[in-house]
């Protein structure tokens, strides 16, 4: 790139307000060269700094006995008994899988497997968050095909299972897609490797990919809103590397295997900069970088570019000096670059050379401590009035059909079928089972559950309400596996934040969420955020996805949602018929109207404690929350895993088999009385709503309504629309 | 049976079939880096899954390169067990141990699901402890799955009882549908003359588990304990 002339236009041009700008030459005390500037505005970017959503992430409940390291670090780190750690995280790609939805898809699962191993861990699943535009509008056909593809083709080569997640449709998207990787990697709970640097002489070491032109100002893109010419904006897209990444992993973990590393950081958004400047800020020391050091793959690239590159698969490591050869072998051996690219100084300042000329030299503690922070104002979207009487307009039977085959509830095999779910041999329950993933950990009894979960009509209507919701669901989708829920991880997806409204929807959902997350006992420990999610000025609907992680002590006492013949069906939890922001209301009655349905999250811990309860003690065969759809899908997704059919006598309404009121499971059981029973003792809810059996759907009144035919309705819409 | 699983930079199924080989020997299976080439003492070798080198290039083709494969292909001349599953076939068919090729799934997209598997004969050392014609489940996981060689080649792979494996439906018919990737006449898994080598695509060591859906591979991997029991 041609040498600019640093000044407030080009600080523009790199994302800076004039007001940040001006705390920059104050910092610098003169007029920074362009890579002093390049690394404040990434630094300081959105993405980077969460300017705008520090404010509200600090009130999150992070704290349990269990927890190990809350958000601050890589990833989150809890323990889960036998001596070892979960540690998981999820992160958002949304902005360059618009871009390029196969790159951006691969690079996001690539990234979030690096934000886990970084820290010591063996990944062991994979889960991922898709929000798509309407499968009416052209584009979103090419993005589903190139995510979907990108983050099988990043994952499956690297060899951990993707286990589970969600897809949902919804025109608002459109142009904007959501895509938010999990990982899940477990640790010994006493070798956790953090980040901070230590030690004034010891080396720096990079190893990984080499470095080159991809990507550079990422973080910058992530941290706008997408107008008409986004899609110009590939060159910022990053290239992924799966199989260099799964050599990075085999090193990296057997590095760590010896006493070799100080802190090591993987190098994400913002790649060097980010690393080195995070690395000595948190070790509170210096650093200085040898540019001409950095493996490079392509020629006469300049500091600038060196430091804002996103070129994927690479890390950052301080060493003790006397393991350096111990480390270096090791990486040669894995056939990865392995170069000393600086070391730690006790100057405080992070100082850039290349080609023997000093390219920046920034005091870091002014870097970190005057990043902006804003307190955005914020604006309350008003809430909708009640719904009142909606009339069935179609019948229960016809109801179900359509809703069991709308995009947003069928079947997912398409998607899942492209993603290897049990390479490692201990995925217990698989994608589609049961409401969350199961995976056993090698070698013990040990099983952890996971899951993703939001709502984002619900958060749309009411975003306190929605927020609370998300994180209920997912302590719901955990416990439904028999597993006791430990810690989220949030990804909070929005508009853009200078809006009122959109912060008001940002803060709203926060405040659901930390009420949710401190009555089940389920702290946030990590997470990512990404705002700017507009596109023309058009925000997405607010997405706080969680991502829960729950831990069963025994593998073998998990269930999953199949039926099976003479199984008594059991409903626990209250229904009083909740149509407000339904999918029956949205695919029957083609309204998205009325307040969404609230969580009582006292009943909410009563009855998933109960169910848990049941679960753990060999009560229950089959168990499967209530949500999307209502219970008669519920029912009807438990029919179609299990290939049984069921005869239902509630004789209700269609707002009792479709509402979508919350903190309700379905369970299948041997004999319903001694539930309901136990229930009563408990205080909580339950009522016995049928048997299955045969191949039929039947409900009071002569409805009936083949397996075949709702299997039919429930697995056309992907490879219809998709091969079309 | 002692058994080796060589790893390949990008291998990413060895830890699977360790878990197998270990359930059905009482062993823990050697790992063997890809420049390594002492096998002595094995009376197994296996090529797990995965994605050697990146499969960059054709889909095993530089593994077929690596210096071990000249020690496993002097095993296999010494008439010596090799199992190839998966990118293992895929080396196994680039280093010519075995004939054909792995060409990309005929949908061209990477296919992960179950499938059945029709037992062809089961007086080999892989499937003596299967009927024949069984029929049995295995987990798929693969973009490169569909087999292929000429006619004259299958000819001679039917006429001398070495297709060992085809997908067919779970009644056990080899139809279209339950061809997912589309391989020539069904072939899931094939031998060598010698019966020594087998190479197949679909992945017995991911259900040897009732906790993990089935055992429908144990007994491949018991009746090669068995068969190789030194």
């Amino acid at each position: 790139m041609m040498p600019r002339e640093v000044n407030q236009a080009l600080a523009r041009e790199f994302g800076l307000s004039a007001d940040e700008y001006g705390r920059v030459l104050a910092i610098m005390g003169r007029t920074p060269s362009l890579t002093e500037l390049g690394i404040f505005s990434v630094m300081w970017s959105e993405h980077c700094s969460y300017k705008s959503s520090r404010v509200w992430l600090k009130t999150l409940p992070t704290t349990a006995p269990w927890v190990i390291h809350g958000p601050g670090e890589n990833a989150g780190v809890v323990a889960i008994g036998d001596g070892l750690a979960a540690i998981f995280k999820m992160e958002s790609h949304n902005h360059p899988s618009f871009i390029e939805p196969y790159q951006g898809a691969a690079t996001g699962v690539g990234g979030i497997l690096r934000d886990v191993f970084t820290m010591g861990a063996r990944p062991i699943a994979n889960l991922n968050a898709l929000r798509f535009g309407s499968p009416d509008d052209p584009r979103t056909r090419r993005v589903v095909d190139g995510v979907v593809r990108g983050i099988g083709g990043y994952g499956n080569c690297v060899g951990v299972p993707t286990v589970g997640g969600e897809v949902n449709f919804h025109p608002a998207y459109n142009g904007n897609p959501l895509v938010n990787a999990m990982t899940v990697g477990i640790a010994p709970a006493d070798r956790i490797f953090l980040s901070a640097a230590a030690g004034i002489g010891n080396p720096v070491v990079y190893v990984g990919s080499k470095t080159g032109r991809d990507g550079i100002h990422g973080a910058t893109m992530a941290s706008t809103e997408f107008g008409k010419d986004s899609e110009d904006k590939r060159p910022t897209v990053q290239v992924g590397d799966p199989f260099t990444e799964k050599l990075l992993i085999e090193a990296c973990l057997e590095l760590m295997a010896t006493d070799a590393i100080i802190g090591i950081q993987d190098m994400g958004a913002a790649g060097l900069t980010s690393s080195s400047v995070e690395m000595a800020g948190k070790g509170g020391v210096g650093i200085d970088l040898d540019l001409d050091q950095v493996p490079q793959r392509e020629s006469a690239m300049t500091a600038y570019e060196m430091m804002l590159s996103e070129s994927q698969e690479r890390m950052l490591m301080v060493l003790r000096p006397d393991r350096q050869d111990v480390a270096r072998a090791i990486f040669e051996k894995w056939e990865l670059d392995f170069a000393v690219i600086g070391h730690l100084t006790d100057t405080g300042h992070i100082v850039v050379r290349h080609g023997g000329q000093v390219m920046a030299d920034i005091p870091l503690d002014p870097l970190a401590e005057q990043a902006p922070l804003y307190h955005r104002p914020t604006a309350d979207t008003p809430k909708h009035p009640p719904l009142g009487d909606v009339p069935d307009p179609v019948g229960l039977a016809a109801a179900l059909e359509t809703l069991i085959g709308c995009p947003d509830l069928c079947s997912r095999a398409w998607v899942w079928n492209q993603y290897d779910s049990t390479i490692g041999g201990q995925t217990v329950q698989r994608p589609g089972d049961a409401d969350a993933a199961v995976v056993r950990i090698e070698g013990h009894d040990l099983a952890l559950a996971l899951t993703t979960d939001c709502t984002p009509r619900y958060c749309a209507a009411d975003a306190e309400a929605g927020g609370m919701q998300a994180v209920a669901e997912a302590w719901r989708n955990l416990t439904a596996v028999g597993a006791r829920p430990l810690a989220i991880t949030d990804n909070m997806n929005f508009g853009n934040p200078e809006k009122p409204e959109i912060m008001g929807q940002f803060a709203a959902s926060i405040r659901g969420m930390a009420a949710a997350c401190v009555a089940l006992d389920f702290p946030v420990v990590s997470g990512n955020v990404s705002l700017y999610n507009e596109t023309e000025g058009r925000g997405i609907l607010p997405t706080p996805a969680i991502g829960g992680l729950g831990v069963l002590e025994q593998a073998e006492c998990c269930v999953g949602q199949a039926l099976h013949p003479g199984l008594h069906l059991v409903l626990i939890g209250d229904t009083a018929g909740w149509l407000g922001q339904s999918l029956w209301l949205r695919e029957v009655a083609g309204r998205e109207d009325g307040p969404p349905p609230q969580v009582d999250l006292a009943a909410e811990r009563r009855n998933g404690d109960f169910v848990r309860g049941l679960i753990l003690g060999g009560t229950v065969l089959a168990c499967h929350d209530v949500s999307d759809g209502g219970l008669l899908v519920a029912i009807t997704e438990m029919a179609l895993s299990g290939q049984v059919g069921a005869m239902l006598d509630a004789d209700e309404t269609h707002a009792f088999w479709f509402g979508e009121d919350q903190s309700r499971y379905v369970l299948a059981v041997l004999d319903a009385a001694p539930v309901l029973a136990a229930a009563a003792v408990a205080g909580v809810p339950a009522r016995a709503i049928g048997v299955a059996g045969g191949d039929h759907l039947t409900l009071p009144g002569e409805v009936s309504i083949s397996l075949g035919r709702l299997r039919t309705a429930h697995e056309r819409f992907f490879p219809a629309w998709m091969e079309s | 049976m002692k058994a080796g699983i060589v790893v390949f930079p990008g291998t990413n199924r060895e830890r699977d079939m360790a878990i197998a080989l270990h359930g059905a020997t009482g062993l823990r299976p050697r790992m063997i880096f890809h420049r390594d080439t002492d096998l002595s003492g094995l009376d197994l070798v296996v090529l797990p899954g995965g994605f050697s080198h990146g499969d960059y290039l054709r889909c095993g083709a530089m593994a077929a390169h690596s210096p071990v494969m000249d020690a496993v292909r002097a095993f296999a001349g010494r008439g010596g067990h090799v199992l190839g599953v998966c990118n293992g076939f895929q080396v196994l068919t680039e280093a010519g141990l075995l004939p054909g090729a792995l060409l990309r799934n005929a949908g061209l997209r990477f296919l992960s699901q179950d499938c059945q598997l029709r037992v062809e004969r089961a007086d080999t050392p892989w499937t003596r402890h299967y009927a024949p014609r069984q029929v049995f489940r295995a987990p798929m996981a693969h973009g490169d799955g569909n087999y292929f060689t000429d006619d004259a080649t299958l000819d001679r792979l039917e006429g001398d009882g070495l297709v060992l494996f085809r997908y067919v439906t779970p009644s056990g018919e080899a139809t279209p549908a339950a061809n997912a990737n589309g391989s020539a006449r069904n072939i899931a898994g094939i031998l060598s003359p010698n019966l020594r080598v087998m190479g197949l695509m679909p992945h017995p060591e991911d259900l040897v588990d009732p906790l993990m859906g089935g055992t429908d591979g144990l007994p491949l991997f018991a009746g090669m304990a068995e068969a190789l029991a030194a």
